[in-house]
């Protein structure tokens, strides 16, 4: 048994969410921070309802960003589309497989399981779910982590158009779908900045205060 | 030129992942305090302070300078040679009538590392000479918010990506800029670790 631990919430404290000081705000409720200025709340304003509605937007988006064509190869012999899945396909046929594993990780899975990851985040704290807080605190910090190498394919798309205009021969142009690959990576980020992760962690403190046993478990470092 | 001995000074710090209070403890080598009750990062503890960020954020500012203005890849098709900077990139682009990722490409790899890096040499150079800088919070706060969104470290992964992409196609000449960048990746990397925020809000003092 270890001694309860406080939230900053049960102590009436307001932790300032850009400079982490923690302060009691005046009676009136629209108090800032004393030291950096940012306005306070006790949680992200409206974080789910935020972070659901940039989900909802990157998921619309995710379906054109992977069927219209990032680039359009034009060549004498023709034009060509290329979406993300052909150009994995190209690098493995080329044979550099670690290129095609890091570009199919980075480009097709991570974002999908970003989308899915975060969607688990905001229903299990809507539903104010007590379960495996742990784990859901880990998933959210990896998704933080690896949100923004998904805009590697942008660059590349930027890089390739920038070199390839050799005409007639070859010429390579940015297709729409590269803008809708871009409004996905930027969405899923924005999502994921809304989402409070303390969220996570509330009602598990308030199933502990209620039933009066601590169900934060202590690993010793 | 160190003014703090112990590397924190507020009594009490609340989780930014959980929400529980708990007193920090000083650090003394490089690494992470955990949060008690879920593990999440609680602060970071750098060695070298103010002396050591600054040579990262110099350096980085220089090679920066130099990857804006050098070509990143050459190419070579039958004795001719096509080059293309960073800025090439963003203007081919925009003529191709792709103004938004145009835009958003300059603000991830151009506008918002700059912003980044010269926030950073500012409160650093101030830090220096003794001084709190003026508005620092209202840089902190500006820094919080553009650091996600600059994305050196990506480019430079998507570069080399890019290479081997364009390798069937033509003899490919790695440029200055590419060098440039990966030494600019690691060097903000490096400052952006020294330039330890959490530490650095104990230089502003409440109002």
């Amino acid at each position: 048994m270890t001694p309860a631990i406080p939230t900053a919430k049960a102590l009436g404290l307001y932790s300032c969410h850009t400079c982490g000081l923690l302060s009691r705000p005046s009676r009136r409720g629209d108090s800032h921070c004393a030291r950096c200025g940012t306005p306070l709340h006790l949680r992200k304003p409206h974080s789910l309802a935020r972070a659901m509605a940039f989900l909802v937007a990157a998921y619309i988006l995710y379906v054109p960003a992977n069927v219209l064509p990032l680039m359009e190869t034009g060549s004498l012999f023709g034009a060509q589309e290329n979406t993300i899945v052909s150009g994995v396909a190209y690098l493995w046929t080329s044979g550099a497989w670690a290129l095609a594993a890091i570009v199919f990780i980075a480009s097709v899975l991570v974002p999908l399981l970003k989308l899915f990851a975060l969607t688990v985040l905001v229903v299990t704290a809507w539903r104010r779910s007590t379960w495996r807080p742990y784990q859901r605190a880990k998933v959210y910090r990896m998704v933080e982590l690896v949100g923004r190498w998904s805009m590697l394919d942008i660059y590349v798309v930027a890089v390739l158009v920038a070199l390839v205009q050799l005409r007639p021969l070859a010429t390579i142009t940015a297709g729409p779908g590269a803008i809708a690959f871009g409004a996905v990576v930027v969405l899923s980020m924005l999502s994921a900045r809304a989402f409070d992760p303390r969220l996570i962690w509330d009602p598990v403190h308030e199933a502990r205060s209620l039933d009066g046993s601590p169900s934060i478990r202590h690993h010793n470092p | 030129m160190q003014k703090k001995a112990a590397n924190f000074l507020s009594p009490i710090v609340a989780c930014n992942e959980c929400d529980l209070v708990q007193h920090p403890i000083p650090l003394h080598d490089e690494g992470w305090a955990l949060c008690r009750g879920c593990e999440g990062p609680l602060y970071y503890h750098a060695r070298g302070g103010v002396d050591r960020a600054f040579a990262f954020a110099l350096g980085a500012m220089v090679l920066f300078l130099v990857a804006n203005v050098y070509p990143i890849i050459e190419l070579e098709i039958q004795g001719n040679r096509i080059s293309s900077s960073l800025y090439g990139a963003i203007e081919q682009l925009w003529h191709q009538h792709m103004k938004i990722l145009a835009a958003l490409i300059a603000a991830t790899t151009i506008v918002l590392p700059t912003v980044e890096l010269v926030i950073m040499l500012s409160i650093l150079l101030a830090l220096r000479r003794g001084a709190t800088p003026v508005g620092m919070s209202l840089l902190l706060r500006f820094l919080h918010e553009v650091r996600p969104w600059s994305m050196t470290d990506v480019f430079v992964l998507a570069v080399l990506v890019s290479l081997v992409k364009l390798a069937h196609i033509a003899h490919v000449v790695i440029g200055i800029a590419l060098w440039s960048f990966g030494g600019m990746m690691v060097l903000l990397i490096a400052a952006a670790n020294t330039f330890n925020l959490r530490e650095l809000w104990e230089h502003v003092n409440p109002e």
